[in-house]
């Protein structure tokens, strides 16, 4: 297991876009916002959190297709599915190659990006612990998305539709945390409900990924 | 160690290609299937390697002692020829000894540091099956492993599997040439091939319609 995330981690850097695709449509989106709104801090203010999370989201949703059908391709998803690991291990270690690649560095980006989004000090801390805690339900909902389509050739449109949906719980609740912390407002409740999702999310999906991954693999 | 195939029904695409399959391979001893193509030899080796169901019929084998290598190579092409292997050997539970020796017998030693990209078509497929070196798995299920091997490499790759049967290990492989192997059972697939209910068979009123 711990192999197989090695060998993607450095299969991401060698490639290049692994880390770069997201973190750069990242960034062009809070650079673009502001120039795109006009120079009216409060407004922008009030939609940072919800801009950021927007983005963070999008740009996860940029690289899923490449969890699973690199591999499939290559004949390698063949031969895990073989090895004497179980499908679900695998599943559950490409999600969190997915994260490391994109999730966490989005999140390590975002609060230099809040700044030229204004958004308010007290918002700092919530936006980065809302990534910190939501960005991985991404990755796993993501690489469950992956696994329905992975035979499929450009797969990516109806991976991009059957995730979305998904995405619109921790959506709501990751940029209701980072709004109710810049307004320095309890942020527990959608924080925790975060929480849940990912924990759910973590808990179920890779089973649901590895089903679908055997039904595909046939 | 043995596997014992007994009635054996596969489908491929939900269509049954092949019935009443059977055969036995003990340790020591290897098994060619023949047949022309689309009669079902991938269907059938990946039925056995547990990657689709069976339709019907039993495949009795020790847990994890297949080792299956398909018509692509599972091969990073930004990892060198020693990393792809090392890969599979964690995967697998071997080690760095293993991945040198597979290398040294496939005639790979040279290219430990190419990248796999920069590999030829030949050289990959030789990578691809110095993977099952590194299982330590004993019975190898292997789909057209000659497939872009020029004369030596199959006489070297012949050798190899002479090797891994003298181990107490066995193979099972489906090829359309004569690899030189001395003593291995040939299976012709041919009178396997599924028939239509109307002649007793299994082969699906679909494939009728259609075929």
């Amino acid at each position: 297991m711990i192999a197989l995330l090695s060998r993607d981690l450095q299969l991401a850097i060698r490639s290049g876009g692994g880390f770069g695709l997201g973190l750069a449509f990242f960034l062009l989106l809070a650079v673009l916002v502001p120039l795109g709104v006009g120079p009216e801090p409060a407004l922008l203010a009030r939609i940072a959190p919800g801009i950021l999370w927007v983005g963070a989201l999008l740009a996860c949703l940029l690289s899923l297709d490449r969890i699973f059908a690199l591999d499939f391709e290559d004949g390698s998803l063949d031969l895990l599915a073989t090895a004497p690991i179980p499908l679900e291990g695998v599943v559950a270690i490409k999600g969190l190659a997915h994260w490391l690649v994109t999730g966490l560095p989005l999140t390590l980006a975002a609060p230099v990006l809040g700044v030229l989004l204004n958004l308010p000090v007290a918002g700092y801390g919530w936006l980065v612990l809302s990534l910190l805690i939501g960005t991985p339900a991404l990755s796993v909902i993501g690489a469950f998305g992956a696994a329905l389509t992975v035979g499929l050739k450009r797969g990516g449109l109806l991976l991009s539709l059957l995730v979305l949906p998904l995405y619109v719980p921790t959506l709501i609740f990751g940029a209701e945390v980072v709004r109710r912390g810049a307004a320095g407002l309890d942020a527990a409740t959608p924080l925790l409900l975060l929480a849940g999702i990912t924990a759910g999310a973590a808990a179920l999906l890779p089973f649901a990924a590895a089903a679908a991954l055997r039904v595909n693999l046939r | 160690m043995r596997l014992t195939v007994t009635d054996l029904s596969c489908a491929r695409g939900g269509l049954t290609v092949l019935e009443g399959v059977g055969f036995t391979l003990t340790a020591g001893t290897a098994l060619v299937l023949r047949g022309p193509n689309g009669i079902g030899k991938t269907t059938l080796l990946r039925t056995l390697a547990g990657l689709q169901p069976l339709v019907r019929g039993t495949v009795s084998a020790p847990s994890e002692s297949l080792a299956y290598a398909s018509h692509a190579d599972g091969l990073k092409a930004t990892l060198t020829a020693a990393e792809n292997l090392a890969f599979w050997a964690a995967v697998h539970g071997t080690g760095a000894a293993e991945v040198a020796a597979a290398l040294d017998r496939m005639n790979l030693s040279g290219l430990a540091d190419r990248r796999a990209a920069h590999l030829s078509a030949g050289q990959k497929r030789r990578l691809g099956l110095a993977r099952l070196l590194v299982t330590a798995r004993p019975i190898w299920v292997l789909d057209e492993p000659t497939v872009s091997l020029d004369t030596a490499s199959v006489a070297m790759f012949a050798g190899v599997i002479r090797t891994h049967l003298g181990g107490g290990g066995a193979a099972l492989i489906a090829t359309h040439i004569d690899m030189g192997l001395t003593g291995a059972a040939v299976l012709d697939l041919t009178p396997f091939k599924a028939r239509t209910p109307a002649d007793g068979g299994q082969r699906g009123a679909f494939d009728e319609a259609f075929g």
